[in-house]
């Protein structure tokens, strides 16, 4: 729940395990009520197989109807008949009493193979990863990315190419977000979101805005955003994740790609011209967004979206889960963040991918591999979707006629990307992100005319991170 | 202390006294002192020792025994590199030990006034009372919220200022109230508004706590001293610092302890925020270099604990030094 620096959501988390405002005071009365005043984040490896997972974890769940739902997670059809070792043990990053919770399971049992579910709340799952890792499950929940990459390097996961073989519908960018520094695949991905500019339809149709598709027309829009008293865009930075987003697009947007790709590798000069660019850029359209974002929750900012404060706002597909007024999210809709430079284009952008890895030594081999094949055909995340209808399936086998319409633009959106990136706290070490790059992107927004000695201290800072 | 030549009786009368103990005796003192013992090297010592041998390795926390030693460097990297982290952090340290101690002057007087039996005296304990049974994440959450937002918190609200472009960003704004440069050091040091905020939630919850310490500790002064002090012509302000005061020693050394720890583990509140610019403090350093996904320090963060500990132990030291000096006199 809490954390020194949150990571930005999964997509098999966008939007309903991310805990709203007032449920999360509701939460906060319920444990003080109960006298239980250490509950909240401190708790490790909340659920396992046998644990009643529930009220152990986030405040959330202390509304959740609690662990009745979720007996002994053991199921699965044939798991009756088959002795218990047989059964492939599956982590799982989401506890009982959420929407991703369901989907998961309900994709888990139409998979068919027997299967153990270590079911174990968000954050402590990613926050435990290093040490989960020296035991864990046959088969586990985890992002594609710099980590994923690096747990392959390191021999902690298992090398699933054999299962790539046999698995069909995804598309060689997918190949490719799975495959390792080796060039073997390491991961199954599920599912993903993009991140895009969102906006009210009837905003755009009543001032009669039209969506801009370069620079001058984003500052033409954003300056008559704000002669008509409405602010261009809402702007948020508590748990320092979200600003990162805008640094990835106008990075991507002004030295792309790869360039974008082998700064957060390391590769390239925090202090050089290119990136010294971003921030000017960056510098000239702050004053288009919402004021002091440090203190601003992306729920708050999201806000101010929804009651047209703001006019649009630049945030991952998850943006919708904060309202359940479904006028407003009829309303609701993105569109790619327009070109800045033409020579490069604006066919990158960010679109976080969830899927499964394999342990580098699982217990029951076969039957790991087996459930890998199964998480990545459509037979699980039909069956998931159908439940927790959030990120966009990564199977392009699954049938389209059952997206949702942001689902579908958000499928037409990536897939007409060139290159897609995983988000600055997924595309390079995260310890350097929460570390060093979250408080530096927080410290320019403080105070944006610091951000030579800003950019100085992180080149200073990278080599103790990466290398 | 005592004479040499008294020793030797007594070694050996506690040597006869200690044959005259039963087994079942034995057997009973060897697990209670045992079992504490045993429990308490592998719960403090052991991770103690560890942190420090820890803090000359670089590893990733990935594999036991994938560490490589590198001598002093993370404390090298502390001091120069992250010289615009440790600083500040630390400098927060020591402004929250000088606001939480003046906090516990406040507490000490609210107890006082609430000893004299005031009407009411039960309703403003409650009130006073009521934040120590909060946690300070719990606190963190409540004041976020409910005071601190700056489209509907309570202190926007109030000061009417939750219009776009004139609200107050408490939390977030991270300019300095006040703030000075120490030569050799690039980051000025100072107190950020954020953290002045914080601050006052910080105190809201403190002086509750010292309140109710003290005045527990009140209620069990003999009322017969008052009236002597009284009898001896004392004022109000004599008879609490010659009386009263010096009686209290008991309960003004947890008050210290207390403060002070508790300026110096600083850290539920602030993670509870996730720690905006600003408000860094020692222990958000050694957690986030240490744990969790993006805990692949473990050197550094090891390092950041052990100075962490060296100020701890500084205290600690420098106060027994005092007490056993004072008690020799």
């Amino acid at each position: 729940m809490s954390e020194g620096y949150e990571f930005s959501p999964s997509p098999s988390d966008a939007g309903f395990t991310i805990v709203s405002r007032r449920a999360l005071l509701a939460g906060a009365a319920a444990i003080a009520g109960a006298g239980v005043l250490a509950a909240c984040g401190s708790d490790e490896k909340a659920a396992t197989t046998t644990a009643a997972p529930a009220d152990s974890t986030a405040p959330a769940d202390t509304t959740a109807p609690a662990d009745t739902t979720a007996p002994a997670d053991t199921t699965a059809p044939a798991d009756t008949t088959a002795p218990a070792g047989d059964a492939v043990t599956v982590g799982i990053n989401e506890a009982a009493g959420s929407k991703a919770y369901d989907g998961a399971k309900a994709g888990l049992d139409a998979t068919g193979v027997p299967y153990t579910g270590n079911f174990v709340d968000h954050n402590s799952f990613q926050d435990n990863i290093t040490s989960y890792l020296q035991q864990p499950d046959d088969v586990f929940t985890w992002f594609a990315g710099y980590r994923m990459r690096f747990f392959a390097e390191k021999g902690l996961a298992g090398d699933v190419s054999d299962v790539w073989a046999g698995l069909t519908g995804f598309t060689e960018g997918f190949k490719t977000a799975s495959t390792g520094n080796d060039g073997k695949q390491y991961f199954v991905p599920t599912s993903y979101y993009p991140w895009a500019v969102h906006y009210r339809k009837s905003l755009f149709e009543e001032k009669g805005y039209t969506v801009p598709t370069n620079k001058d027309e984003l500052v033409a829009l954003a300056t008559k955003m704000q002669a008509d008293g409405i602010i261009p865009f809402a702007y948020a930075n508590d748990g320092k994740w979200p600003v990162q987003g805008t640094f990835d697009i106008l990075n991507m947007r002004i030295n792309g790609y790869q360039f974008h790709v082998d700064l957060l590798a390391g590769k390239e000069d925090w202090t050089g011209d290119k990136v010294k660019a971003v921030f000017a850029t960056w510098t000239t359209l702050l004053p288009f967004h919402q004021e002091n974002p440090n203190g601003r929750t992306w729920q708050e900012a999201a806000t101010a979206l929804e009651t047209k404060e703001a006019g649009m706002y630049y945030l991952g597909t998850f943006v919708s889960s904060n309202s359940t007024d479904q006028a407003y999210l009829d309303d609701l809709d993105f569109f790619n963040f327009p070109e800045l430079d033409a020579a490069i284009g604006a066919d990158a952008l960010d679109a976080p991918i969830d899927g499964f890895m394999m342990a580098a030594d699982p217990k029951n081999p076969e039957g790991a591999k087996a459930m890998l094949a199964a998480l990545g055909s459509v037979a699980f995340i039909d069956a998931a979707n159908a439940v927790n209808p959030s990120a966009v399936p990564a199977n392009s086998e699954f049938d389209a006629s059952k997206f949702t319409a942001i689902q579908a633009k958000s499928a037409e959106l990536v897939g007409s990307a060139k290159s897609i990136a995983q988000f600055l706290d997924r595309d390079t070490s995260p310890d350097f992100v929460s570390n060093v790059i979250a408080d530096a992107f927080a410290n320019f927004h403080a105070d944006p005319t610091s951000i030579d000695s800003i950019l100085a201290d992180i080149e200073a800072q990278k080599s103790q991170y990466l290398g | 202390m005592t004479a040499p030549s008294t020793t030797t009786p007594l070694r050996g009368r506690r040597r006869r006294r200690f044959s005259q103990l039963s087994r079942s005796d034995k057997l009973t003192l060897i697990l209670m002192a045992g079992i504490p013992s045993v429990i308490h090297i592998m719960f403090v010592w052991v991770p103690a020792f560890s942190t420090i041998f820890l803090s000359f390795t670089k590893w990733d926390g990935l594999k036991l025994g994938g560490w490589k030693m590198i001598g002093f460097r993370n404390y090298w990297a502390i001091f120069t590199i992250f010289d615009g982290k440790f600083f500040p952090a630390f400098f927060n340290n020591v402004i929250l030990l000088v606001f939480l101690s003046l906090c516990s002057i406040v507490g000490v007087l609210f107890a006082y006034l609430l000893d004299k039996n005031i009407k009411g005296s039960a309703i403003y304990q409650s009130i006073f009372y009521m934040p120590v049974v909060l946690s300070l994440a719990i606190v963190g959450f409540i004041w976020k919220s409910v005071m601190w937002s700056p489209r509907q918190g309570l202190f926007n609200v109030v000061l009417g200022r939750t219009a776009q472009g004139d609200q107050i960003d408490w939390v977030g704004n991270a300019e300095k109230v006040f703030s000075f440069h120490i030569p050799g050091l690039d980051t000025p040091l100072g107190l950020t508004k954020n953290f002045a905020a914080m601050l006052i939630a910080m105190a809201w919850r403190h002086i509750g706590y010292v309140m109710v310490l003290y005045l527990a500790g009140l209620k069990s002064v003999d009322p017969g001293m008052r009236e002597a002090a009284a009898i001896d012509g004392c004022n109000e302000w004599q008879a609490f610092r010659r009386v009263i005061f010096p009686v209290m020693k008991p309960i003004n050394v947890v008050v210290f302890v207390i403060t002070v720890i508790e300026a110096l583990r600083a850290f539920d509140l602030i993670f509870a925020l996730k720690s905006p610019p600003g408000t860094q403090v020692l222990g958000i350093l050694v957690r986030n270099n240490l744990v969790g996904e993006g805990g692949g320090q473990v050197g550094l963060g090891s390092a950041y604990g052990v100075i962490l500990l060296l100020l701890c132990l500084g205290f600690i030291i420098w106060y027994l030094i005092n007490n056993y000096r004072e008690n020799e006199t």
